[in-house]
């Protein structure tokens, strides 16, 4: 038997337009934990998906050697088949569904005449629950059972297909630290049992903890293969890997001279709408006219939740904390009292949360402060499109007519939109949530002189973002968010890669 | 229906101008005018091809005066349920109730005025409050504790068609006074005399010519102060004049007819409303906010609920109109009035473009996609076609209409 149960040679996997991974090696040894590091976008996703079939053979370049012998999988089907489980970072529970039911679905225990023999299922699901150490009824629907307890789940249904080598997305994720932790030693001991994992993780204190090897991607390139035993898997070392590149030098220069406070949050703590955990907690910052403050954080961290929970309650449950806008403490309910108090928040999902896309450019831009354009409650039509016009001169905004549909514009334009709208509400305040997910470089550059002209017009604008170039080329300041904590404020002038990546991975210590 | 999406159609529907968004000042091309015009309004096309087709097979029988006016008064509330229910539907909902609201509103204003006495406006009063109060029933679970609005008015459907049948104790009342039939029955006529043509009719119908003829110019004018593009003069005189021989038309129908039903002024009047409704104000602006995406609009600060609670008070007021209108006509109460009334008005919202997922529609385009059934259906009555065989051309016709509109949008997503 070969030593390596896997080995991907040069995977290289484009999409139109985009290089998502180029010439990605990861060879995996058989009964080891392997953790897989990179930044947001790095690829590593994409690279699990190409292992487990999800894009086919031939939608691919490169060799995938699975137990030494070249492996193509047309399908998920075809990976589960010889022992590859795949574990989503969004679980793939049935909530209404027993957890037996959910165990076996698709892979029904059939008893005599092809019905499904609930006996048999129940008393293995019992079997395999117990072996992941959850302590659980298995006729109990899943809707009923923790995050943590379903990811358990999960995994015991990996086992139930008789897994050899088990892949984790970011299993923790949406984790607390005693599930955390729990999740750790369970896959200690299918270790010990010879089951092989990968895991996906950006907590660096949990890789450290429990990986034998750690490969780092960039930017869709193997940077490095770190290995435990030779004592090379230190948080350090992971993030000099993943962040290893030069700051790219097309952020507009600006000139910074920040005036007095404008919003300030103290004491923020959110709790999660359903989930009995807190998503932002104790988070305090602030930010003064004419600065553009940043907010670092890896996916998960709460930073959308943070916003969003300034911005009139719109997420989460239980918020407490105090809110000040000019040093006068203000309390919006709701959406539109936010907008009243002077905030504007441009949303990291500008499809499902910030456009109407099958709207045109004019409305969409008017959305937010209809009242502006209104008396007695009738829009006036022809100040709207004047409205729409001037901001599709004055953004750059490249449609035909202000007429044109929104779905129908490029990332970049759709985003001008969202600006537009948002800066026609003549905001005090205005948080931008990854204001350049999946645009162009071009398109960036116009964003960011957008922001700059903002700022030198005394506007203050928080900048969330998890692209840590990005954040130092913008801001003043930024605040680092790890687990809904603030960890930290650094002044750009003192901000590296490293120093920011290091609090924004910092937690408390593991409950061994 | 070989034409187009008339999903899209925003402007040209409200009575309002600028017909083609990028077409600019002057340089219109007649090519690219006419394709995207068919594109916009395939509702509009596929309306005159249905009305030419039936004139052709009646032998011109279904033009004539009296059966225009025929149409009119036999289709009136499912025009103005349409109306209702278009903004329900754009806002993302459905409203199953309406034909059940429709029979006890007939019921409430019946028994006032019958059997109490009371005098016909108190029925008709009575019977707007209660649609109100239905509307504020159903629009307070749908908006306030989150139940679908399928559920909601599905339940609503069986409630007040019971409490309707109870109303009535399960028999029919009628007949009602002279005064009270004249709403849906009624005709304006002889007011100036006139020679077998009514005079007065012709003069209402040519005011409004020239009250839409005038606004559009106000628009057009206004669109080019702003700078926006607008159609060609030439073509702009010709969009006018035609509208205005269509309309003229119609008017000396009716005038050679029996003059003007006080049914097509209601109907007049709420179409121009709502047009204005949906179009030009806030609310309207929210409601097609909410349809098109809701999470977007909830953080644009649209206060979801209260719209939507709005909405579905509307719709019982208009279900109260349709309900006094169709109590009118058929002079009399009925327990099992308004049956399948919701299914004709959701079918004319579809038909005349609305979406099924919310956020596009028109009330022109309800209204004229209820016409469509309308036309289509007194065509195959004046044929003689079996009720059956009606149904099942009814049923297709919406079939289609809605196929067409999910075939658009694959394509728009395609080219996407």
């Amino acid at each position: 038997m070969a030593e390596n149960i896997l080995e991907m040679r040069s995977i290289t996997k484009t999409f139109p337009g985009v290089k998502a991974l180029e010439n990605v090696s990861l060879d995996v040894r058989r009964g080891e934990i392997h953790a897989i590091c990179g930044e947001n976008g790095a690829g590593k996703s994409t690279l699990m998906k190409v292992l487990s079939g999800v894009y086919p053979t031939g939608t691919y370049d490169g060799e995938i050697l699975y137990d030494g012998a070249p492996a193509s999988f047309g399908g998920i089907r075809d990976s589960e088949h010889v022992g590859i489980v795949i574990i989503h970072q969004e679980l793939a529970l049935v909530p209404y569904l027993s957890i037996a039911e959910n165990l076996f679905l698709g892979n029904e225990r059939r008893g005599r005449g092809g019905l499904i023999d609930w006996n048999l299922a129940n008393a293995e699901a019992a079997k395999l629950l117990d072996e992941v150490g959850l302590d659980e009824n298995p006729v109990t629907p899943v809707g009923q059972l923790g995050v943590g307890k379903q990811q358990l789940v999960e995994i015991a249904k990996a086992l139930s297909k008789d897994v050899r080598l088990l892949i984790l997305d970011e299993p923790t994720a949406a984790l607390n630290d005693t599930d955390s932790s729990h999740l750790l030693g369970l896959l200690r001991r299918l270790k010990e049992r010879g089951i092989t994992s990968i895991m996906i993780s950006h907590k660096l204190n949990e890789i450290t903890a429990i990986a034998d090897r750690v490969t780092v991607i960039r930017d869709g390139r193997t940077v490095e293969t770190l290995s435990l035993s030779a004592g090379e898997v230190t948080q350090e070392r992971i993030i000099r890997g993943m962040v290893g590149r030069d700051l790219e030098s097309f952020y507009p220069a600006r000139e910074s001279s920040p005036g007095d406070e404008v919003m300030r949050i103290e004491d923020w703590t959110v709790w999660h709408p359903s989930q009995d955990r807190k998503v932002v907690d104790g988070a305090g910052f602030s930010v003064r006219a004419g600065e553009v403050v940043g907010i670092a954080g890896l996916m998960g961290a709460g930073r959308t939740e943070l916003a969003m929970s300034i911005f009139g309650h719109s997420y989460g449950r239980n918020i407490s904390g105090r809110l000040f806008m000019h040093g006068k403490e203000v309390r919006p309910r709701n959406v539109a009292d936010a907008i009243d108090a002077g905030i504007a928040y441009a949303t990291e999902d500008r499809k499902k949360y910030g456009l109407n896309l099958i709207e045109d450019i004019r409305t969409n831009i008017s959305a937010a402060a209809l009242g502006k354009l209104s008396q007695g409650g009738f829009v006036n039509g022809n100040e709207e499109i004047k409205v729409a016009e001037d901001s599709r001169k004055g953004m750059n905004i490249k449609a035909p007519s202000v007429m044109s549909i929104v779905g129908k514009l490029s990332g970049g334009n759709q985003q001008k939109v969202v600006l537009s709208k948002w800066l026609f509400t003549d905001p005090d305040v205005l948080i931008l949530d990854e204001p350049t997910r999946g645009i162009d470089v071009g398109a960036k550059y116009e964003i960011y002189t957008i922001v700059n002209r903002l700022v030198a017009a005394g506007k203050a604008v928080v900048i969330i973002s998890s692209e840590l170039p990005e954040l130092l080329g913008t801001c003043d300041r930024i605040y680092t968010l790890s687990a809904g904590r603030i960890t930290g404020e650094v002044p750009v002038k003192q901000a590296t890669q490293e120093n920011l990546m290091a609090l924004m991975t910092k937690e408390r210590e593991l409950v061994a | 229906m070989t034409t187009a999406p008339p999903k899209l159609d925003k402007s040209a529907t409200a009575g309002e101008a600028a017909p083609a968004a990028a077409l600019h000042t002057g340089t219109s091309d007649l090519r690219a005018l006419v394709s995207r015009n068919l594109r916009q309004s395939g509702i509009y096309v596929a309306f005159v091809v249905i009305v030419a087709l039936v004139a052709i097979l009646t032998d011109g029988l279904s033009l004539n005066p009296t059966n225009v006016t025929n149409i009119v008064l036999q289709y009136s509330y499912i025009l103005i349920l349409a109306i209702g229910m278009v903004i329900v539907i754009i806002a993302g909902h459905i409203d199953l109730s309406v034909g059940s609201v429709v029979a006890l509103t007939g019921a409430v204003s019946a028994t006032l005025v019958i059997k109490q006495g009371l005098p016909w406006w108190a029925g008709i009063l009575a019977a707007l409050a209660v649609g109100l109060l239905i509307g504020m029933w159903q629009g307070f679970w749908v908006a306030y504790v989150g139940i679908p609005a399928f559920i909601v008015t599905l339940a609503g459907m069986l409630l007040f068609r019971g409490l309707a049948q109870e109303v009535l104790h399960s028999v029919s009342l009628s007949p009602f006074p002279p005064a009270y039939g004249k709403v849906a029955t009624g005709f304006l006529n002889g007011l100036l005399g006139g020679n077998g043509y009514d005079a007065f009719t012709l003069l209402i119908f040519a005011l409004a010519v020239l009250g839409y003829a005038f606004s559009s110019y106000r628009t057009r004018v206004a669109r080019v102060r702003y700078q926006q593009p607008v159609e060609s003069f030439p073509l702009f005189v010709l969009r006018v004049v035609v509208v205005a021989a269509v309309v003229m038309w119609f008017a000396w129908q009716l005038a050679h007819a029996r003059g003007l039903p006080i049914v097509l002024i209601i109907l007049a009047v709420l179409i121009l409303a709502y047009g204005v409704l949906t179009k030009r104000t806030v609310f309207g602006r929210q409601v097609y906010a909410i349809g098109g995406n809701l999470a977007a609009a909830q953080l644009s600060g649209v206060k979801v609920r209260v719209v939507n609670f709005w909405i579905f008070v509307n719709m019982g007021f208009l279900a109260g109109v349709a309900g006094v209108i169709f109590s009118s006509r058929s002079n009399g109460a009925q327990p099992g009035a308004g049956n399948m009334f919701e299914l004709d008005a959701i079918a004319a919202c579809f038909i005349g473009g609305a979406a099924v997922t919310g956020g596009v529609g028109t009330v022109v385009g309800a209204v004229v996609g209820g016409l469509l059934v309308a036309v289509m259906s007194n065509g195959m009555q004046l044929l003689g076609v079996d009720q059956s065989i009606q149904s099942v051309v009814k049923g297709l016709v919406l079939l289609l209409a809605v196929a067409f509109d999910v075939y658009n949008k694959r394509r728009a997503g395609a080219a996407r």
